[in-house]
């Protein structure tokens, strides 16, 4: 019997090269920003129960401003490199700002062009290949879920 | 295509047909992301045969009405059929009475059925209910909750490194206090074949009762319950070829009979009175409220369609898959297959390399390829192994070798986008 797989490798190949850009993997094998956060104002763990992944992130708060995060966690390349990328974009930024970027950052990954243009994005923007499969949405956003539930109601005027 | 096994003992039959068992399951035939489907996710759910399909499709067309209320044909006719089903499941597993086999949306319902009713019964405050460490949470939870609520203690036998039990400290932690033990036959995420036969002699010499998990088992392997020994097993169809929502807890008459009802409602009662109420003779009592009268007829269909085949040539079948599949796998550098080399299933968890198990199902997916990724609703037992997750690829009578080609081609894929040497 033929071997399955001839016809479509070239569409579905660049699929996963998309989603597997050698960043993400970069920041999966060597995540930044990952251990114990001294002087953490913020900590908060999530899972997700059907696969198993966790993230727990931690947050220093300067009065309005994120001065550090750091993440603990394990997981899928997707979950991780997202929790790692996100630690050098939201530092020094002030919460409205990253909830602008979680913003900008979760239509992306439900396949808004315009958000994954956005070069406030930085890194993240490599996640975009993620909008094809939209089973992984959640691994990409564990982390700012986590984010969301600390300080998202902290949002100026909501 | 396929040829068996020269060595595969089919000299109790017709050669094994593959090709015409596949043409019996439509989905089989479909494409998924351009490639022909590899299923092999088999521990999760089954697919179903055409005669499956046809027997539910068949009951709504020709016989729908509930069941054991009218006097009319339709209502007649569904309940022979629904009892004649219990009767197929009963000989099935070798009860020694259809009366004596309830039917239950699945394993994890049979299984909470016996904790909420045996077990709000007769567990005590001090009781121990012994477990293993590899159970299902569908055979964990329960127990737990019902520890918590009795005041009892959950203890759990040890396993290997390969997965298998530690009966040794099982014969230890089996004592005077021990009120029930239970165990699952095959293990979902090792594929682990239990010594079930010892394991309820040794409960019943400590005067426990013993339920047994079949999910995992009653798929692939003729059943005794008898044999067995256990007072309890509980089953699910739709890992056997049948509809999801459908199962069966078997359990002994003498302990049926003493345990109170579970849910009430209609179908489950003799009498009603405003003072209270009569409970239903077995196995009624244990069925509140209109049954799954659809499931349980496809349920019969696919145990009909599991017998014409023969359940010692679909094991005698994926035997020799299995071993297949283990040394495809444990030829590819960097690859961890996890569990014991003998007396399993073919539920095949492992590890490659340094990719996430998530990440190995989405690549396989795009390649056709289906497996499951996770913790496997076995959390406890992941944690023993020391893992968070690994993927798993599980047969069934109708997969083939080129199938676990295409697995461990697809797995040469995510070598390639991971960089992995």
């Amino acid at each position: 019997m033929a071997k399955p797989g001839h016809g479509s490798d070239g569409l579905e190949l660049s699929s996963l090269q998309d989603l597997y850009q050698q960043v993400i993997l970069d920041h999966y094998r060597r995540p930044r920003n990952k251990g114990p956060l001294e002087g953490a104002t913020h900590t908060l763990t999530l899972n997700n129960p059907l696969c198993g992944d966790v993230i727990d992130l931690m947050l220093r708060l300067e009065g309005d401003r994120i001065a550090e995060v750091h993440f603990e966690g394990k997981g899928c390349s997707i979950s991780q490199a997202s929790a790692s990328m996100m630690g050098a974009i939201l530092k020094g930024q002030t919460i409205e700002q990253a909830l602008a970027i979680m913003d900008t950052f979760t239509r992306m990954l439900h396949g808004d062009a315009d958000a994954a243009a956005d070069t406030d994005l930085g890194d993240l923007r490599a996640l975009a290949g993620v909008a094809k499969f939209p089973v992984r949405v959640k691994c990409a956003l564990l982390a700012w879920n986590c984010l969301d539930e600390m300080v998202g109601s902290e949002k100026p005027g909501s | 295509m396929d040829t068996p096994d020269p060595t595969l003992d089919l000299e109790t039959g017709p050669a094994y047909d593959i090709e015409r068992i596949r043409a019996d399951f439509p989905i089989l035939g479909r494409l998924v992301h351009g490639h022909p489907l590899a299923y092999l996710d088999n521990a999760a759910t089954s697919q179903k045969p055409y005669s499956v399909i046809q027997a539910v499709d068949a009951y709504y067309r020709e016989i729908n009405a509930n069941v054991h209320r009218g006097a009319h044909e339709l209502s007649i006719r569904a309940t022979e059929a629904y009892e004649e089903a219990r009767e197929v499941v009963a000989d099935h597993i070798g009860a020694p009475s259809a009366s004596e086999v309830i039917f239950v949306r699945g394993a994890t319902e049979a299984i909470n059925l016996v904790a909420w009713t045996w077990g709000a019964a007769h567990v005590a405050e001090g009781d121990e209910i012994l477990l293993t460490k590899m159970e299902h949470h569908s055979n964990l939870v329960p127990w737990q909750i019902l520890a918590g609520r009795a005041g009892a203690t959950v203890r759990y036998v040890d396993v290997e490194a390969d997965g298998t039990l530690v009966m040794d400290d099982y014969d230890r932690l089996l004592s005077d206090r021990t009120c029930l033990v239970a165990v699952t036959h095959v293990s979902n995420t090792l594929g682990v074949v239990n010594p079930v036969a010892e394991i309820a002699q040794k409960a019943r010499e400590a005067d426990a009762i013993c339920v047994v998990d079949g999910a995992q088992a009653a798929p692939h392997m003729q059943l005794d319950v008898q044999a067995i020994g256990c007072d309890f097993y509980a089953f699910s169809g739709h890992k056997m070829l049948a509809p999801t929502g459908i199962g069966a807890l078997w359990g002994r008459r003498e302990i049926l009979e003493h345990m109170p009802p579970w849910q009430g409602g209609g179908e489950m009662i003799s009498e009603v009175r405003l003072e209270g109420f009569t409970a239903a003779q077995l196995p009624h009592k244990f069925e509140a409220g209109t049954p799954n009268i659809a499931g349980a007829i496809g349920f019969a269909e696919a145990i009909r369609y599991l017998q014409r085949i023969g359940l010692e040539r679909v094991h005698a079948w994926e035997s020799d898959l299995t071993a297949y599949a283990l040394e495809r796998l444990d030829a590819v550098d960097g690859l961890e297959v996890f569990g014991p080399r003998k007396d399993r299933v073919g539920v095949i968890s492992f590890r490659y390399a340094d990719i996430h198990a998530h990440d190995l199902a989405t690549i396989l997916d795009q390649k056709g390829v289906a497996i499951r990724a996770g913790h496997h609703c076995n959390q406890p037992l992941m944690t023993h192994l020391g893992v968070d997750a690994t993927a798993r690829a599980s047969v069934y009578l109708y997969n083939t070798r080129s199938e676990i080609d295409a697995l461990v081609d697809a797995l040469g894929l995510a070598a390639k986008l991971f960089g992995v040497a």
